[in-house]
């Protein structure tokens, strides 16, 4: 079957991918586009490494088809540092404070971390937890991530 | 785990979307959020997938959440997210909103619709049980652009089975206006936290009348029958009388008589059973003091 000509507006950027229509977000941007940072563990939904945003909302990209991405605005952790050499207030504080171990969730975490400042700048500990409901961490036990959220979210306002 | 191939195509109308299906029949499928239809796709033999994909999201104005006649309707491409956030369902239909607010995690109710939580037909669906308090329809439109609204109670027919005919599509779903002095409830019990299916869902609705006695009462279950399902003996305990606490304990029982429930890996059928006299009893509690009766 054929492949389709579609536009990725990825961190700013535009760029003509060629895909299969079966072809997830997370394929096209890992693979496609190498942009590695967006993780992949379950495929399935449940663990929130593939998470990016689409239009300022968090999805999970395994479950997002390349086609339907197309001509929508994705933000992934490469587009969340300001600049080459500076991290923003959330980067800053997951690694100031430990809530980054293995790495392999912080991807997701610090979108979906995003994504809930975007909406509620000042949340409490039960909201940072709540919005963490589609992120699985089996390293840090969690505790230093929502400390690291708070402490952002602090820094920003 | 990769999808298997398809091809996929994107319909500007839902008119079109319908001659699409009648047109490839069981070899396609509709897809609004694609949370349970991808996941499923991904998970079945290489045989049972659908060949073509039709996405909905082509089609303007189906991302809405409206109020006609005091009525509501949401619209087929309306998110989990923007049902929980809204003001007015958290106005006219607080246990839809909470029910919304209860499902999946935060990113899948980003993708996932209501529309689509109602047409995969799991028996477990969060969203399914206060709208059929509610008296929710679904409003189908057919190829040739032919629509019929069917009672949301008729629409289950059992675990991923609906009323949708040949080339059927969901356009909306309707909730009519709510009663005078109403109060309604959800409630939901899963095994570690919300981002589990639930075990069991409860929800329940409550009018009152002058004088304080119920004139309507509505009692849908979740995941324990093959279907949601209303427990009519169970609101005839209390239909045209008091909420008072002993009745409402009789109509929890009453609903945990009709719940059908099975064992699987969520929970036990008996565990079930009593836990459905439990949330029901707690739900109607909820629901007539917020109606403003006793209980
Ligand atoms: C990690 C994870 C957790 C989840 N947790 C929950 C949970 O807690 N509770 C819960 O209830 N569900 C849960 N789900 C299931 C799913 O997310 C919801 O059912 C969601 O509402 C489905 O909406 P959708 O738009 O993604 O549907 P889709 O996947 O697009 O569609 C679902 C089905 O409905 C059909 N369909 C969709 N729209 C229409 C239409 N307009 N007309 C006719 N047919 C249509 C499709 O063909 C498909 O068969 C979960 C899923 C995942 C991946
Ligand atoms: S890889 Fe997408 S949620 Fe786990
Ligand atoms: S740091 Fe290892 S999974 Fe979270």
């Amino acid at each position: 079957m054929a492949k389709v000509t579609i536009d990725l507006r990825v961190n700013g950027e535009p760029h003509e991918v060629a895909v299969h229509p079966w072809r997830t977000l997370a394929q096209a941007l890992r693979e496609d586009l190498g942009l590695t940072g967006t993780k992949i563990g379950c495929e399935t939904g449940d663990c929130g490494a593939c998470t990016v945003l689409i239009d300022g909302r968090s999805v999970t990209s395994c479950l997002t088809l390349a086609v339907e991405a197309a001509g929508r605005e994705i933000t992934t952790i490469e587009g969340v540092a300001p600049s080459g050499t500076d991290l923003d207030a959330l980067q800053e504080a997951f690694v100031r404070l430990g809530a980054v171990q293995c790495g392999y969730c912080t991807s997701g975490m610090i979108l979906s971390a995003r994504y809930l400042l975007s909406h509620n700048p000042a949340p409490t500990e039960l909201e940072i937890r709540q919005a963490l409901s589609g992120n699985l961490c089996r390293c840090t036990g969690y505790q230093k991530i929502v400390e690291a959220i708070a402490e952002a979210a602090k820094a920003n306002g | 785990m990769p999808l298997p191939r398809f091809r996929y195509v994107a319909p500007e109308s839902l008119e079109a979307a319908c001659e699409l299906l009648a047109e490839h029949g069981d070899r396609a499928r509709v897809m609004a959020g694609g949370t349970d239809l991808l996941l499923r796709m991904k998970r079945l033999p290489r045989a049972g997938a659908p060949e073509v994909v039709i996405g909905l999201r082509g089609v303007p104005g189906l991302d809405t959440i409206r109020i006609d006649d005091g009525g509501l309707s949401i619209g087929a491409l309306t998110l989990l997210a923007s049902v929980a956030g809204s003001t007015d369902v958290n106005r006219l239909c607080p246990a839809l909103a909470s029910a919304a607010r209860s499902t999946a995690t935060v990113q899948i109710r980003n993708m996932g619709t209501v529309v689509g939580n109602l047409c995969n037909a799991s028996p477990a669906a969060d969203t399914a049980t206060p709208l059929l308090v509610y008296g929710a329809s679904v409003l189908l439109v057919r190829p040739g652009g032919e629509r019929r609204t069917v009672p949301l109670e008729d629409f289950f027919l059992g675990p991923g089975r609906t009323a949708l005919g040949p080339g059927e599509i969901v356009a909306e779903v309707r909730v009519p206006p709510p009663c005078g002095r109403a109060g309604s409830d959800y409630q939901r019990l899963s095994q570690r936290s919300r981002v589990d299916i639930a075990a069991v869902c409860v929800s329940t609705l409550v009018c009152l009348d002058r004088d304080g006695s119920a004139a309507r009462v509505r009692i849908a279950l979740g995941a324990v029958a093959p279907v949601p399902l209303r427990a009519k003996s169970a609101e005839r305990v209390l239909e045209g009388r008091p909420p008072t606490a002993e009745l409402v304990a009789q109509a929890a029982a009453a609903a945990a008589r009709e719940a059908r429930p099975i064992s699987d890996v969520r929970s036990s059928g008996e565990y079930r059973r009593r836990m459905v006299e439990v949330l029901a009893r707690r739900s109607l509690v909820r629901s007539a003091s917020l109606a403003g009766g006793a209980a």
